[in-house]
């Protein structure tokens, strides 16, 4: 047992330190590799981790919703911890994007917040995955728990689609003043952008290794908790 | 039994319970009235701005409105743990949602068609010459709200605080059918009169791809 948590410690400790050797190589690029934006200037720099927060966030959802499936299919609990691991790093990960985008905007488009479909439609999302973790918290019972946050974060990714459109079709169908039109990216932009990416997707990857062992943890705290009561102890 | 003579029973039930005290379709029909009236505080609209907001606000009180009412639902069956009795029905799991699911869009349905004149005087608007295509249009978001709202007051009857979740846990999702409704109906009170067919179809699709996931996913949540 001794020896497992020790290793087990190693192994976070390894990961770690890649995880944020990679971010800091991530901040380099973004920083002093990419080259600067003619009219945006140094602002547009946020743009290396506001775009790949938002990508990394999509890659949460879909884990969240295997996991989901994945529970209703099989009962087993190791996919309710992927699932609320991958919900909370999702939550996490639009938060990020929501906060930087209205940092981008202000110097660039005058507004914090420009109603735009993009961004409103990455709101909604995240208030269904923000209400996913607090139906969470408001269940006891760990398998009901399990199975109606399973429905609950089915029922939000078959609304993701609807809600982008939705929401896009109403933005055109009102004149919107026309902002970030796309166009072209400097081939080494699109390079860093690929990198912080990278570094995010690690982050991911290390958050959700380690959330994951809390949940399983817990669960175990849980049982033992509810052993000692059974026996009177 | 067959799927549609299992969901007709138990629709039957859920109607005779309503209509002995009907206490639910007149709190939400006064619920719904006073949010339209309260509306009006906040800005005094002129003609324009009427036919422009009203749609968008009947549609918001509608989703508040769905959100308050749909949540006894299940909690109903919870005081003689009625559902367990159900559950043990030779009948489809599935039966039990949409005969509920049904039961409540007809709620919601009856409290729109009572509240139209109404609404459409407070705010002078003619719904006679547009009075098929608003049904249509009504008819198409009350399923949209009455799905994931059953599906979700299934939920929500499971957990603590109930009352508030299911609001936070319902209004995300239907954000689409608050568009594609209040869109559609903008389009009807305009100058000349429009049904926007893309709403109309989008608000169809919603329906249908909730029931499937409703058909496919919805059993679990009366799983013991």
């Amino acid at each position: 047992m001794a020896a497992k948590s020790k290793s087990n410690l190693a192994s976070s400790v390894f990961w770690s330190l890649l995880t944020f050797a990679c971010l800091a190589l991530a901040c380099y690029a973004a920083l002093f590799v990419a080259p600067e934006e003619k009219t945006m200037g140094v602002i547009q720099r946020i743009f290396y981790f506001h775009v790949p927060s938002f990508w990394t966030a999509f890659l949460a959802i879909f884990t969240t919703t295997y996991g989901s499936v994945a529970y209703i299919a099989t009962k087993k609990m190791k996919w309710d911890w992927i699932a609320v691991s991958a919900a909370e790093l999702a939550a996490a990960f639009l938060t990020i994007g929501l906060v930087t985008g209205p940092i981008w905007a202000k110097p660039v488009w005058g507004v914090w917040w420009a109603w735009d479909a993009r961004t409103t439609s990455t709101f909604v999302l995240w208030a269904m995955y923000v209400s996913y973790l607090l139906l969470r918290t408001l269940v006891d019972e760990p398998e009901r728990r399990a199975l109606l946050s399973a429905v609950v974060a089915i029922f939000s990714c078959i609304d993701v689609p609807l809600v982008y459109f939705s929401i896009w079709m109403y933005r055109t169908q009102h004149p919107q003043p026309v902002i970030g039109d796309g166009g072209y990216l400097d081939p080494r932009m699109g390079k860093v952008l690929l990198e912080c990416w990278g570094a995010l997707v690690a982050l991911f990857l290390l958050l959700l290794r380690e959330r994951y062992r809390l949940e399983k943890m817990r669960s175990e705290v849980d049982g033992l908790r509810m052993e000692v009561e059974r026996r009177g102890l | 039994m067959s799927l549609a003579r299992a969901t007709g029973l138990i629709l039957a039930k859920e109607l005779r319970i309503e209509l002995r005290s009907r206490a639910l379709l007149s709190t939400t029909f006064v619920f719904v009235l006073l949010v339209l009236v309260l509306f009006s505080f906040t800005f005094d609209p002129t003609a324009t701005e009427a036919r422009r907001f009203g749609p968008g606000l009947l549609w918001l009180a509608l989703l508040f409105a769905g959100s308050l009412m749909l949540q006894p639902t299940f909690v109903r069956e919870q005081a003689n743990d009625t559902l367990s009795a159900l559950r043990m029905a030779p009948i489809e799991p599935f039966a039990v949602l949409l005969g509920k699911l049904a039961a409540n869009a007809v709620y919601l349905f009856l409290v729109e068609l009572i509240l139209l004149p109404i609404f459409a005087g407070l705010y002078n608007l003619s719904i006679l010459p547009v009075l098929g295509r608003l049904l249509l249009v009504m008819f198409l978001g009350t399923v949209g709200l009455a799905t994931t709202g059953t599906v979700f007051s299934a939920v929500t009857a499971q957990a603590r605080l109930r009352e508030l979740l299911l609001p936070v846990l319902l209004l995300p999702i239907l954000a689409p059918v608050l568009i594609g409704s209040s869109e559609a109906t903008v389009g009807l009170f305009s100058d000349q009169p429009y049904l926007d067919t893309t709403w109309v179809v989008f608000l169809t699709a919603f329906d249908v791809v909730f029931l499937t996931a409703a058909w496919l996913f919805g059993e679990y949540l009366f799983e013991e």
